[in-house]
């Protein structure tokens, strides 16, 4: 467990800022009793209070598994993928949300992307390859992925187009349990 | 309806409108009189048999049903009353004579029948029509006299029944069948004499009566005569493993294992006659080798789980094993609040309900046309897929608020997330799992129900206070050997032997001491451990707990916060233990359907510290000491202890002072270990007054346990 390099920082953040954007300041600067900190742990990349950082220290490497919250890891070519073990954080500072109706849950939650007719609402004035949290009517957030037209190009596209490509679901804690850590 | 109402009926005193209407009913009285003399009355006594259950005075029974017989048909006629009545009774006799016609013509058959509700089937696919015909005879009455209950008579009846006589009998059958579907066994029993022909034509009458009441007398709980039947071959085998019992069907196990049940517990005078000249311990070996191959356990397991129950209990045990437990599921109250959750569930077609009134998050789930472990709800963490009896040691932790708490075996999470739902994500909880593998799913589950204040380790947990201590709360939830989850998991059954529980225990003796060790006594909010076991075995639980009550004088037992359960066992199989293990709570599937389980709480004290300490701790340990002995070689040491104190030498006293201050030392009590010369003397007269005491104490405890015996 270390802190992260200023490459490996600009490599997570840059990934964040997709989604959140300049809420991120949000992860960062936080209240002095509640503060979070990133550390690196076996290519992956964790998000924890401080004082749980304190404690931590004293559980050996090979034996440390997971603390606080996993955000993603780190390819062995140094490039950063989010996991879906962030979805908290991102869907609490997320900029630009899609809904997508009861009959688009499953599919979504299999690994599809998002077609329109599965389209419930989105946010307005959402650009083209603008990380976006999927939320459910219910506003239960299944996953995140990046859209594919701006909100406008959406309105002309046929019900079959996709509008969010898929990157991480929640299916992925059936599918991917034995991989993910 | 259908069995329960006409037995209930039979009880039943003829309504008072009935009685007067029994001269209209005599003209069918009649024409039943004159149906052929034998079988119908054959049957009726058949009736009489399976219907009642208190079988010993059959004359009267039989009279009794026939008096009810015509109750029936005079509750007919009243309810038919209001109606036209010629036409009503023309009807009915119709029917009957329909009846008559049929069975004359199989009273040849008649002797040969009684083939048990298996046959009711068959019979109602082949004979489909002839059935009705008899079942209407025969429930008719029964269904019209509901009708009459339920509600007021009424034109609407009237018209009902006008309808039907219209469209003509079979649509009367009809509507009547739909009614009495289940019908009555003893319909069907006698219904099944015209299609069994073919099966039990070999048979003679008379074996096939006997066969009859002994079929009856399971059902009835084995009443009388059956001593001679059994014998108890795994006594003249003496007792020792057999593969397979020749020529002894699954069946007639389970009826010997039945009576022996009731002989064992020797309550009823009928029943407590074993086979003579056998002792009690002969019949349960004998149980213990019947529910053994009844249930498909190894021998040694069923010895083990029957030394705790009474044998009726033991029974129910066994049989509760055989059966899933409920699914129940925890609301996460990080994500989501129950009551959401059983909306959004329901509306995905779950039928479930709260799971009761101790838990403020549980769900029971009935049925669910989802796979409830794949739903959006459940992949998003809204719940956990959680046995209700894991549950239980979370709500005894009761965990507060920024407090740091350890699970010491945590896979797959269940606990740990509800630990940390309590905490609402404040504290620290650390999730520890011997197991690297299961600690992959436990990161999922903790992840995905937005659990942010857990750290998972992966150490054996007998490491822990080296690794961190200083916990405000520990949980223990020790691997066991799952004679509490046999129903989840069957390969309990035969894989577990006398040595798996000894290691068992050995292990989880010393997990309990190292979940003591890592508590922080003197926390302001805590210092609480609690020690949970999926196992039902003394070994397990009874005995780990008391062995820490032994080794910790700093630790006690409280209170497990816990509305149900039975209290554990104070002492077992000649072992006394600490009287506070009555604190401690077990579960049974049989009692409590949920998995068998139990909880046990400590409060971690402050360790005392100087002489005062080790004078209580010396004390402890000598009120201990006998029963340590007892517990590790049984009735021999007694002597030993005697001889102990008898032998008392100052040269004995100072070895055993010095090895006593060892003792404590190890456990971490300071005691002065250079001995000052005025020290040693002030602690030397305390340790001879404690030797004083000591003597007497021993021996009275001696003289006690050999009156007792």
């Amino acid at each position: 467990m270390r802190p992260l390099t200023e490459e490996e920082t600009k490599a997570v953040f840059e990934k964040l800022a997709n989604y959140i954007g300049k809420n991120l300041v949000h992860l960062i600067d936080r209240d002095e009793d509640d503060a979070y900190c990133f550390r690196l742990h076996k290519d992956r990349v964790y998000y924890l209070p401080l004082p749980m950082l304190h404690y931590a220290t004293s559980v050996a490497r090979p034996n440390l598994i997971s603390l606080g919250t996993c955000f993603g890891k780190f390819s062995k070519t140094g490039k950063f993928k989010l996991g879906i073990t962030c979805l908290d954080w991102l869907a609490k500072y997320a900029k630009y949300k899609v809904w997508i109706k009861p009959s688009g849950e499953l599919p979504f939650l299999y690994g599809n992307h998002v077609a329109k007719a599965h389209l419930g609402r989105i946010t307005e004035d959402t650009p083209e390859h603008q990380g976006v949290v999927v939320y459910n009517m219910a506003d239960v957030p299944l996953g995140f992925g990046v859209t594919a037209r701006s909100t406008i190009d959406t309105r002309k596209l046929d019900p079959t187009g996709i509008i969010v490509f898929h990157q991480a679901d929640v299916g992925e804690f059936l599918r991917d349990e034995d991989t993910m850590f | 309806m259908g069995r329960r109402a006409k037995n209930k009926q039979g009880d039943v005193k003829p309504l008072p409108g009935s009685i007067p209407d029994k001269s209209s009913t005599s003209r069918r009285q009649q024409a039943k009189k004159k149906k052929a003399p034998s079988t119908p009355n054959d049957q009726k006594k058949f009736k009489a048999q399976k219907g009642s259950l208190g079988r010993k005075p059959l004359p009267a029974h039989r009279r009794k049903k026939v008096d009810e017989v015509d109750e029936d048909d005079s509750d007919l006629d009243e309810a038919l009353q209001p109606g036209e009545l010629s036409e009503d009774e023309e009807e009915t006799v119709k029917v009957k004579s329909v009846k008559k016609g049929k069975k004359p013509a199989s009273s040849d058959e008649e002797s040969e029948e009684r083939s048990g509700p298996v046959k009711q089937l068959e019979f109602s696919d082949s004979e489909g029509e002839d059935e009705d015909l008899n079942d209407d005879g025969e429930s008719l009455p029964l269904g019209q006299h509901a009708f009459d209950l339920d509600e007021a008579p009424s034109d609407e009846d009237d018209e009902e029944l006008g309808d039907e006589f219209d469209l003509g009998s079979d649509e009367d059958d009809e509507m009547l069948d739909n009614e009495f579907d289940e019908d009555d066994e003893e319909d069907a029993e006698v219904d099944s004499a015209f299609a069994s022909e073919d099966e039990d034509t070999e048979m003679a009458p008379a074996a096939e009566e006997d066969e009859d009441e002994d079929e009856d007398n399971i059902q009835t709980n084995l009443e009388d005569d059956l001593e001679e039947t059994y014998t108890l071959p795994a006594v003249d085998r003496g007792g020792e493993e057999e593969e397979i019992e020749h020529g002894t069907s699954l069946r007639e196990v389970e009826q010997r294992m039945r009576w022996l049940v009731g002989v064992c517990l020797g309550k009823d005078d009928k029943m407590s006659k074993g086979v003579p000249g056998k002792s009690r311990s002969d019949h349960l070996l004998q149980l213990q080798h019947d529910i053994a191959t009844y249930f498909g356990y190894n021998t040694f397991l069923v010895g083990k789980l029957m030394k705790l129950f009474p044998a009726d209990e033991a029974l129910a045990f066994f049989e509760s094993n055989e059966s899933p437990r409920p699914v129940t599921i925890r609301a996460n109250t990080l994500r989501t609040r129950r009551r959401d959750l059983a909306q959004a569930l329901i509306n995905r077609g779950v039928t479930l309900e709260p799971i009761g009134k101790w838990s403020k998050v549980g769900l029971q789930v009935f049925e669910s046309q989802v796979p409830i472990g794949a739903t959006p709800e459940y992949l998003a963490g809204h719940y956990m897929l959680q046995a209700a009896s894991s549950f239980l040691p979370v709500i005894a932790l009761s965990p507060q608020p920024n407090e740091r708490v350890l699970d010491m075996a945590s896979a797959p999470g269940g606990k740990t997330t509800y630990i940390s739902a309590l905490l609402q994500n404040t504290g620290i909880i650390f999730a520890n799992d011997s197991n690297k593998l299961r600690t992959k799913s436990l990161t999922a589950n903790i992840h995905r129900m937005g659990c942010k204040n857990v750290i998972v380790s992966n150490y054996d947990a007998r490491e822990f206070p080296k690794v961190i201590g200083g916990f405000d709360r520990v949980l223990l939830d020790a691997p066991c050997s799952g004679t509490g989850v046999i129903s989840k998991d069957a390969s309990v059954k035969v894989n577990k032997t006398e040595r798996d529980f000894q290691l068992l225990a050995h292990l989880q003796k010393q997990l309990i001491l190292c979940a003591i060790d890592s508590v922080n006594p003197n926390s302001a909010t805590g210092g609480y451990v609690v020690y949970s076991t999926c196992s039902v075995t003394v070994d397990e639980n009874e005995s780990v707990v008391d062995y820490a009550l032994r080794k910790r004088p700093n630790v006690k037992l409280v209170e497990t916060g816990l509305e149900f359960g039975v209290e554990g066992f104070k002492s077992f199989e000649g072992k006394n233990f600490n009287p506070s293990v009555s604190l401690t709570r077990r579960f049974y599937p049989h009692k409590h359907n949920m998995d068998g389980f139990f909880v046990a709480k400590f409060k971690v004290e402050k360790r005392k510290k100087g002489g005062k300490a080790a004078a209580a701790a010396a004390e402890e340990e000598e009120e201990q000491k006998p029963t340590m002995k007892l517990n590790d070689e049984g009735m021999v040491v007694e002597e030993e202890v005697g001889d102990v104190s008898r032998f008392e030498d100052e040269e004995d006293q100072a070895l055993i002072e010095e090895s006593k201050r060892k003792a404590l030392k190890k456990k971490g009590i300071k005691v002065s270990s250079k001995p000052v010369a005025s020290k040693v003397n002030t602690k030397d007269e305390k340790d001879t007054s404690n030797g004083q005491i000591k003597v007497p104490k021993s021996k009275k405890m001696t003289e006690k346990r050999r009156s007792k015996a």
